[in-house]
């Protein structure tokens, strides 16, 4: 059996037929070619794979890409506008947010998600909302760094 | 990983996902997935398909009752956890919510799953216990209202019949003087509840007048302590009382279940301190509600 799906992705429609059991990570990764989104532990615990689906964080392992049809996505590769880094993004660099990378692109995006709700987040959200999220080079407290001076940032402005 | 092959169907309302239900022998639903996906990747699970009830419009409704709330099916734990109306006539539930499993896996999750999915390590389960819940169920023959006493009858296993679809949960509004919270010492990694215990005390005239404490993750359903709970009835809940009451709780649970992580004397003992952690903080809370 296979499934029709349209699936907008960075907002891009994209279609295909696909298998039921076809993961949605796996549809980002080897279907649209977008390996941003990693794959770490693959059991919905290390949040590499998270992305946003209908504005809400999301791990991709653990959604099949049947369920996310007729959704809207965005990936670690659709935040930079123009080649412009997302101020997160641009937090990571400024605040040694990343070492080896692996679980970056689920960290940003599990923040996005947070900061879009909450754009006063304070530390101790950012942490609560950072639970699903491993890095195995344990560099956390850059990582929150990061995200609090991203959701400062946005406290200046107001 | 992923998980064997199946056919997929993604019926548009209630009826069409039972009928499909009865006629497909060996299907299984699928809500938000987040207990059956990961089993489904591990071949723990092999269904030869999978009925997608995740479109079906209603069923994520969250309705405010004169007495109770009406939990939709499909509400996810996020939306539990910040719906205002929960959080005002029911909080124990809002609470339980909130320390789901991690901010994406509450995005997707949803309480008819959990419920449905019934694994011994689960936070909603023991919750609805203690609240005197009913589950809402359709099938073939129609609607039926199960108490949440009556729901869970074995490890991964509930009282729905194979053609049932659970729909929703009724919970009553916390009374004047009626407080509740829920505690548990959460493994680590898959933040699931090593232990887990929910009370729910109504304090009249300074004396405990009813109270139904819940404890979840060392056997292989949760259970109501009746033994703990009647020691409290009629009496101030002191330090001194909850403590005596919190000691018989271990010697009370037969069977617990025991793992890597933790034996079944170390979930005794960890129930014991619950216990007596969670009716304090209901005492406290029940006092602010009068």
């Amino acid at each position: 059996m296979k499934v029709l799906i349209e699936i907008s992705v960075n907002n891009e429609i994209t279609t295909a037929e696909v298998e039921p059991r076809l993961m949605l990570v796996s549809y980002l990764r080897d279907v649209l070619g977008l390996t941003g989104t990693n794959v770490g532990c693959d059991t919905s615990q290390c949040g590499s794979c998270t992305i946003i689906m209908n504005g809400q964080a999301v791990k991709s392992c653990t959604v099949l890409a049947v369920q996310a049809d007729g959704s809207r996505i965005t990936t670690i590769e659709g935040l930079a506008a123009d080649g412009e880094l997302h101020p997160i993004q641009q937090a990571f660099w400024d605040n040694h947010g990343l070492q080896c990378g692996f679980c970056t692109p689920g960290m940003i995006m599990a923040a996005t998600e947070l900061l879009a709700r909450k754009p006063r987040a304070s530390e101790q959200d950012i942490r609560h909302c950072l639970e699903g999220n491993i890095c195995r080079c344990t560099g956390y407290e850059n990582i929150v760094k990061s995200i609090v001076a991203t959701s400062m940032g946005n406290l200046d402005k107001h | 990983m992923y998980p064997a092959n199946f056919d997929y169907y993604r019926p548009k309302n209630l009826k069409e996902a039972i009928t499909l239900l009865r006629k497909k022998k060996d299907a299984k639903l699928l809500a938000g997935g987040h207990s059956l996906l990961p089993a489904m990747k591990l071949r723990v699970s092999s269904p030869n398909a999978l009925i997608d009830i995740g479109h079906i419009k209603g069923l994520d409704n969250i309705k405010v009752g004169k007495s109770a709330i009406r939990i939709g099916g499909l509400s996810t734990h996020f939306a539990i956890e910040s719906s205002k109306a929960i959080r005002k006539n029911c909080s124990i539930l809002s609470d339980a919510a909130s320390i789901i499993g991690d901010m994406q896996v509450r995005n997707r999750g949803t309480i008819g799953g959990s419920l449905a999915h019934a694994d011994p390590a689960a936070d909603y389960p023991t919750v609805i216990l203690a609240l005197d819940a009913k589950i809402g169920a359709s099938g073939p023959t129609g609607k039926r209202q199960i108490p949440a006493e009556k729901f869970f009858r074995d490890i991964f296993t509930t009282a729905l019949r194979r053609s049932e679809i659970l729909t929703d949960v009724r919970v009553p509004f916390f009374k004047p003087g009626q407080g509740g919270a829920y505690l548990k010492h959460r493994h680590p990694a898959s933040s699931y509840a090593v232990v887990g215990v929910a009370a729910v005390i109504h304090i009249n005239n300074d004396a405990v007048n009813q109270a139904r404490i819940a404890i979840g993750g060392v056997t292989v359903n949760p259970f109501l302590i009746t033994a703990a709970a009647d020691g409290l009835i009629g009496k101030k809940p002191t330090v001194q009382a909850i403590a005596e009451v919190a000691a018989k709780v271990p010697d009370a649970i037969k069977d617990p279940l025991s793992d890597l992580y933790a034996s079944g004397e170390y979930r005794r003992h960890l129930a014991g301190v619950l216990v007596r952690r969670a009716i304090s903080e209901a005492v406290k809370r029940a006092k602010k509600r009068r």
